[in-house]
């Protein structure tokens, strides 16, 4: 489970989290959302210990992730696979390169099974065919989805997702939307968190919200509590309005 | 003044870092030899074409000097030590500064802006050990090793002029370079090789894992590095020369 127990961050002036509290559940999809600028990627750095918190504490499993030693540190993260906003896949590697990435390097397996568990995300994914290619010939989507197989490869306890969706046609974010309730759901024992701004996305495939405003919660809880929240800032975030008590700078 | 000072500082940092990484498991070999390649064997065409240059330029132009003195015979051993000890460390120190540092900048900083860098952060990767280390223990090992092609095509180059030119016999011309040129030099010469290789490496790494965000941060942090390797190179040439004709070390 991960936890976040009154954390607070601020760069320079600008307060980004503000006594966030809230608990992620194990084998669960939680959306963290928010309009831009509320601190949702700081969220995530912070579940990775990519960053640290200027008060309060991230638990993950009963461990603060900042008392942790650089090795304890290193193992941790080996626990997490991460799909970012572009990908981030390594531009001189293939797509099956990338895939095999963190399998070489966090826990070498035999070539064999190496190539079996690379096959097995491949088709998951759906990326099946294009071993060989370079992620510059790759569209968009094609992208997001071995982004994706090359964070599922190494069978991780959490999946995170910073902004999946973002910037892409709305066909593409829905086969984005689908292929992570697939992935979760053919992976029960793995918890995923998804940092979105699609508040749609996540009442169709979140199984937990968690809606920040101002660095802090406004509101946590199942997609239905959503729905029926009267709260103006979940309602002015439903319905897109740039009129209501939410600030756009 | 400030900022200035900062940098510094953070700059030993990552010095210290790294050389503390450098005999730190585990050893990618794969790494070393890719970069020793584009380092080593990519380079080797540019620094044949820059040392027989500058042998058969300062040979000319020394040439000229000792004619009007009927020293020619002295144009080898003169050109011989003159490429040893200063030309061929200092230009193809530049040279490869221009053309790898540059090239390493770009790559890296290309990566972070991309955000491939914090993937491998976020994967339990190193990216000092596995990005830095294998290119500063390329760098070293085969500039001085392209320093020594150097010095043998710009001696090469002295010969074509000194016997073309000048008239100078074989016999003078090799005798004046056992002379006058010793085992010493030569050391001193790829020892100074070996400290600009470094400085390259290092300054070409911290700038690039370092860029400002944007394509604008890859071509500034890209300017930066190279400006910055031929000042570093220069001072750190004047302090060995220094050091060398005062202490004879």
């Amino acid at each position: 489970m991960i936890t976040f127990e009154a954390v607070k961050k601020r760069f320079g002036q600008k307060v980004v989290l503000d006594g966030l509290s809230f608990h992620v559940e194990p084998g669960k999809i939680t959306f963290i959302l928010g309009k831009s600028g509320e601190g949702k990627s700081v969220t995530l750095k912070h579940i990775l210990g990519l960053m640290e918190p200027d008060a309060g504490r991230v638990v993950v499993d009963g461990r603060s992730v900042a008392e942790m030693n650089p090795e304890a540190v290193k193992n941790y993260r080996r626990r997490f696979g991460m799909l970012f906003q572009h990908a981030a896949l390594f531009d001189s590697l293939t797509v099956y390169e990338n895939i095999e990435f963190p399998l070489i390097e966090q826990n070498p397996l035999p070539r064999r099974q190496r190539h079996a568990r690379i096959v097995e995300v491949m088709q998951q994914v759906g990326v099946v065919g294009s071993e060989r290619a370079y992620p510059s010939e790759l569209s968009t989507g094609e992208k997001k989805r071995v982004g994706l197989a090359r964070a599922l490869a190494p069978r991780p306890d959490f999946l995170l997702y910073d902004e999946p969706t973002t910037g892409m046609d709305p066909l593409i974010a829905e086969m984005i939307d689908r292929l992570i309730v697939k992935v979760a759901r053919e992976n029960p024992h793995m918890t995923s968190v998804v940092i979105s701004h699609d508040l749609k996305a996540a009442l169709a495939t979140g199984d937990h919200l968690i809606m920040l405003y101002q660095g802090k919660v406004v509101l946590a809880g199942a997609p239905p509590l959503f729905r029926e929240s009267e709260d103006p800032v979940i309602r002015q975030f439903f319905s897109g309005s740039v009129h209501g008590p939410m600030l756009f700078m | 003044m400030e900022a200035k000072i900062e940098y510094l500082g953070r700059l030993t940092i990552f010095v210290r870092q790294v050389l503390g990484k450098m005999f730190a498991h585990p050893w990618r070999r794969h790494l070393f030899w890719q970069q020793s390649l584009f380092i080593g064997y990519d380079s080797i065409f540019i620094i044949i074409l820059t040392g027989s240059a500058t042998g058969a330029v300062f040979g000319l132009q020394i040439g000229g000097v000792f004619s009007f003195f009927k020293a020619e015979g002295f144009i080898g051993g003169a050109t011989g030590l003159a490429l040893v000890k200063e030309l061929a460390p200092l230009v193809s120190g530049f040279v490869l500064a221009g053309r790898v540092g540059s090239a390493i900048t770009a790559e890296l900083s290309t990566m972070v802006v991309n955000e491939q860098v914090e993937a491998m952060e976020a994967m339990g990767i190193d990216p000092l050990h596995y990005l830095v280390v294998p290119r500063v223990w390329a760098a070293v090992f085969t500039m001085p090793f392209l320093c020594s092609v150097f010095i043998f095509v710009g001696m090469l180059g002295v010969y074509f002029v000194g016997s073309g030119i000048f008239a100078v016999s074989e016999g003078l011309f090799m005798a004046k370079i056992v002379e006058l040129v010793k085992t010493s030099d030569i050391l001193f010469g790829l020892q100074k090789m070996a400290l600009f290789s470094a400085i390259i490496a290092l300054l070409a790494c911290y700038h690039g894992l370092h860029p400002l965000k944007g394509a604008e941060g890859v071509g500034l942090a890209t300017t930066t590095a190279v400006v910055q390797m031929l000042l570093v190179i220069l001072i750190a040439d004047v302090l060995m020369s220094y050091l060398q004709v005062n202490l004879n070390l």
